[in-house]
């Protein structure tokens, strides 16, 4: 497709994107493990990398390669669950919240609000708790994206705000457009890159966010996601006693995973800013 | 008539632009040949898009990518000392601009030659008083000047203009769009300059307004004795305060002429048009307007731009471009109707 | 005489200011005036004169403070924001602006004709735009799927008229149509005015500041100053032998397209617009050529001369009977 085409020359786009598919392989490999991931003491513990275990061996006795592949798919499914859930909530909010303007713009501008000064930790760590025994992919997402949306929410609104005085939109009213579809049509393409990079930037937040609260222990550690892996690290002193592949596995995974989502957002977001885009249109 | 104190000799200036891979080039300003006379106004008209602006760019000097110069050359004249440039080529008293480095372009800004662009919150800094703008550019223009002698001098200078003292203790926003263009105009005049650029300084203003500012402009020019080049598309501006008019067309002057020769006895059948689509009170008779679009200028017709709305279209015109000639003293044209010696008499309706 | 828009004592006060200092502006003040079917009716003012709020109100983007506006015989309702079905259609000053960049121009069209039920299928709509397009000297195939940097402003102007066209209108609101069109393509957008006027019965509300076009094209004017009409009569009689000092200011300051008509006297343009908003009495007093004592204290009376209205004291007196 000629958009891939033209992303592609944005050398951040193409080395981002091939370390995505490379972890999505990587994600998608866990279908094939001949292992069960909950299942401990499988292998011995603490070896080192080897033919037959290619990442070595952890304390719990499993096999570290397979662990990092479903622990990539685990991490992968969450944030994009969160960020998902999210983006719909925010742009709903959003919306509404721009184009209504008045008492309901007040009263969904304060809730988001709120979920924003409010300490996002203590409440997380709490309903972690109160949720644990329910928990697993999903709870854990939607847990997450309750508290991803209020910031681009309204970042939303105020494109929608500025987008609201513009002469288009009186142009679409005459036409006989009723409301939803004008601000879906009309408005859209405008937030759009927006909506983009805040959804990538969301799944980094995401992960971010399980990763600290499974070291914290907080998850339901049967789960392999990167952050557990993390967690069980943390617990056997892998650090200490010199296990290097079992820490290294899940940093260098995660640290591949932000550097490339954030590269992507960025692409991807300067590719569609309206600015950049009018200037397209017209040359094709 | 010698006093020429600007002149250019075949400039070229494109753009050369790369979108989306491909490169195109516009040609703003196609080989054009002018000689400014001091103590005119010389008002040069056209449609949106015809490079005029381009055109004054490259009259100040402005010369910078993506506009590049393709050919040709611009030349001031100073008949006293205001230019002190290495480069000045001292068998005749001309300088050559386009061979300037930017510092000697710097130092004639302001002091031999001014530009007033369109809009006038691109000159003023909106954080700053307007008497503080205008400190700034004389200190940075003139030497040996202090504050309080820099104060002074654009009291005096706005005082003498009629413009309201207070101006000058006002913030750019809290002045009106039309006070703004007029204080901008004030500020170009400031170090009465031998030449002043003004690109469609009315554009955008009430119409009394406009009026105010057109006055402005004469003035500076009565009491400074200095050449004023005025752009806008607005031919009743012109009427009102032009000596002679230019008119351009994708990149290229098409008839010039006194204002009084262009408005009563028009020969390029473009000029016809623009003096013909102008409504006159009294008249409520329909009037045509020229039909068709400008040229884009990355993909001019062959021969003369104009040929596809011209209503006297010849071969030849498509085949070739003319030149601009003599029709008789005060009057060129570049039309092949003018060429064969047609007198123009039998196209005018 | 058959009233098709009506506009009755409509009067819009803004507040600006902080909470410390509240300003009311009274954007425009009792305007009352009303068009006929198959009339160009403009109004005609410089810029803040309040020409452009009367536009919103009257389109249902702007509320009015008190008033009333009747279409057809149908008041407008408060709050009501679609009030006007397809009866009437408006265009906006910036061609650019009137359309969203980052889509085609013609989805506006399907969109209006969809909404609008104008056609039953996507041929039969393709056909119906088309004759639009054409009565503004366009066609169909020079305008599908191209976005709107692709066209002039002038042809886009053009297009937004044809758009305004697909209900059949019986009013369409021209808010300063021309003013961004380069000054020798106006005439084409005018003509088209007069066009429609005249084969399809189209009255046209022109709002503008450039009072050229507006003696060339409407049939009656209406001159406002800060939000009061202070002349209104056809646009002979207003344009030609002005009676109110600012129309005749107005007239003189126009640059004619003649070398041998250039201006004679100076204008003086001392006074900040918004200290006039705020004058008791007559709101031009403060540039006024022929100012009275009167004129700063109390409010002119609209008054009747020769079938044209004129708001100013010095014709107290002179009224038809």
């Amino acid at each position: 497709m000629k958009v891939l085409r033209d992303l592609f020359k944005d050398y951040r786009f193409a080395l981002s994107f091939s370390v995505l598919v490379i972890l999505l392989i990587l994600a998608l490999l866990s279908v094939f493990s001949p292992y069960d991931p909950t299942l401990w003491g499988v292998f011995p513990r603490d070896l080192k990398p080897s033919l037959k275990n290619l990442l070595g061996t952890d304390s719990n006795g499993q096999d570290i390669f397979w662990q990092a592949t479903f622990a990539v798919r685990n991490s992968l499914i969450i944030s994009l669950i969160a960020a998902l859930v999210s983006r719909v909530i925010a742009i709903l909010v959003g919306m509404v919240a721009g184009y209504k303007g008045g008492t309901i713009d007040r009263v969904l501008m304060f809730i988001g609000d709120s979920l924003l000064v409010i300490p996002l930790f203590l409440i997380m760590v709490m309903m972690a708790m109160l949720v644990r025994e329910y928990m697993n992919l999903v709870v854990l997402g939607l847990l997450l994206s309750i508290f991803g949306w209020a910031w681009d929410a309204r970042l939303i609104r105020s494109v929608i705000l500025s987008l609201r005085e513009r002469e288009f939109t009186q142009t679409a009213v005459l036409s006989g457009t009723g409301t939803v579809r004008l601000v879906l049509n009309e408005y859209m393409p405008f937030a759009m890159p927006l909506i983009f990079s805040t959804l990538i930037n969301n799944m980094s937040w995401a992960i971010g966010l399980e990763m600290t609260l499974a070291i914290l222990g907080l998850v339901k550690m049967s789960i392999p996601t990167l952050g557990t892996m993390l967690y069980w690290a943390i617990s056997y002193q892998a650090i200490l006693l010199g296990r290097w592949w079992w820490v290294l596995t899940p940093v260098v995974l995660s640290v591949f995973l932000f550097v490339a989502l954030y590269w992507l957002s960025v692409s991807i977001s300067e590719y569609l800013d309206p600015r950049t885009r009018i200037q397209r249109v017209g040359a094709e | 008539m010698n006093n020429t104190i600007l002149r250019t000799e075949k400039l070229k200036a494109f753009y050369v632009l790369d979108m989306a891979g491909t490169q195109k080039v516009a040609k703003a300003v196609n080989e054009v040949d002018l000689e400014i006379q001091e103590n005119e106004v010389y008002g040069i008209a056209g449609e949106s898009g015809c490079g005029k602006t381009t055109l004054l760019k490259a009259l100040f000097g402005a010369i910078e990518p993506p506009l590049r110069l393709f050919g040709g050359k611009v030349y001031y004249r100073n008949s006293g000392d205001e230019i002190h440039v290495t480069s000045r080529n001292h068998a005749s008293d001309e300088i050559e601009v386009t061979s300037l480095n930017s510092e000697e372009k710097r130092k004639l800004r302001l002091v031999y030659i001014s530009y007033v662009p369109q809009g006038s919150m691109s000159v003023l800094n909106p954080v700053l008083k307007i008497k503080e703008t205008y400190r700034d550019f004389i200190i940075s223009h003139v030497r040996g000047k202090t504050r309080e002698e820099a104060f002074e001098l654009a009291k005096q200078h706005i005082a003498e203009l009629g413009l309201p003292h207070n101006v000058l203790e006002a913030y750019p926003h809290q002045l009106s769009g039309g006070m703004r263009q007029r204080v901008t105009i004030a500020l170009a005049a400031l170090l009465k300059p031998r030449i002043i650029i003004a690109d469609e300084p009315t554009t955008a203003l009430d119409v009394v307004v406009q009026r105010g500012v057109v006055q402005l402009l004469m003035d500076i020019q009565q009491k400074q004795k200095n050449t004023i080049i005025l752009v806008t598309h607005d031919m009743g501006v012109h009427a009102n305060i032009a000596d002679r008019i230019g008119i351009m067309y994708a990149g290229k002057i098409v008839e010039e002429a006194t204002t009084e020769k262009i408005f009563g006895d028009p020969h390029h059948p473009y000029t016809q048009y623009l003096i013909n689509s102008l409504p006159r009170f009294g008249d409520k008779t329909t009037r045509g307007s020229v039909p068709g679009s400008p040229p884009s200028l990355t993909n001019l017709p062959s021969g003369c731009p104009f040929h596809p709305r011209c209503p006297y279209v010849k071969e030849i015109c498509t085949q070739e471009m003319p030149a601009l000639i003599n029709l008789n003293t005060d009057h060129k044209v570049a039309c092949w109707l003018a060429g064969e010696g047609a007198n123009g008499k039998a196209i005018r309706n | 005489m058959e009233k098709l828009l009506e506009i009755d004592h409509l009067t819009k006060v803004f507040s600006l200011g902080s909470v410390l200092s509240r300003v009311q502006i009274t954007a425009t003040d009792n305007v009352s005036f009303f068009i006929k079917p198959a009339e160009i009716f403009a109004l005609a003012g410089e810029s803040g004169c309040g020409k452009t709020t009367a536009a919103r109100m009257i389109l249902g983007f702007e509320e009015p403070t008190s008033g009333a506006i009747i279409h057809d015989g149908q008041k407008k309702a408060k709050n009501e924001k679609v009030w006007f079905t397809e009866g009437i259609q408006a265009i906006f000053q910036d061609p650019f602006g009137t359309f969203n960049p980052l889509r085609t121009v013609d989805r506006y069209f399907f969109e209006t004709v969809h909404n609008y039920k104008l056609a039953k299928n996507k041929k039969e709509a393709v056909e119906y735009i088309d004759q639009k397009l054409k009565a503004v000297g366009l066609s169909y195939e020079e305008f599908a799927g191209k976005y709107p940097s692709e066209f002039s402003g002038g042809q886009l102007q053009r297009i937004s008229i044809a758009r305004a066209l697909l209900t059949n209108p019986t009013l369409l609101i021209a808010d300063e149509p021309v003013s961004m069109v380069d000054a020798s393509l106006r005439m084409s957008i005018v003509n088209l005015f007069k066009k429609l006027k005249d084969e399809l019965g189209v009255s046209v509300l022109y709002i503008t500041h450039d009072l050229a076009t507006a003696y060339y094209v409407s049939d009656r004017i209406a001159i406002m100053f800060r939000g009061n009409i202070v002349e209104m009569g056809s646009v002979e009689q207003v344009l030609m032998a002005p009676r109110h000092p600012y129309t005749k200011l107005l007239r003189e300051s126009i640059p004619e397209a003649d070398p041998t008509k250039r201006w004679k006297t100076t204008v003086n343009l001392t006074e900040l617009e918004h200290e006039e908003y705020l004058r008791k009495g007559c709101k031009f007093a403060g540039r006024c050529p022929v100012v009275m004592d009167i004129c700063k204290g109390v409010v002119p009376a609209d008054l009747v001369i020769d079938d044209v209205l004129v708001k100013c004291h010095k014709y107290t007196g002179k009224e038809d009977t």
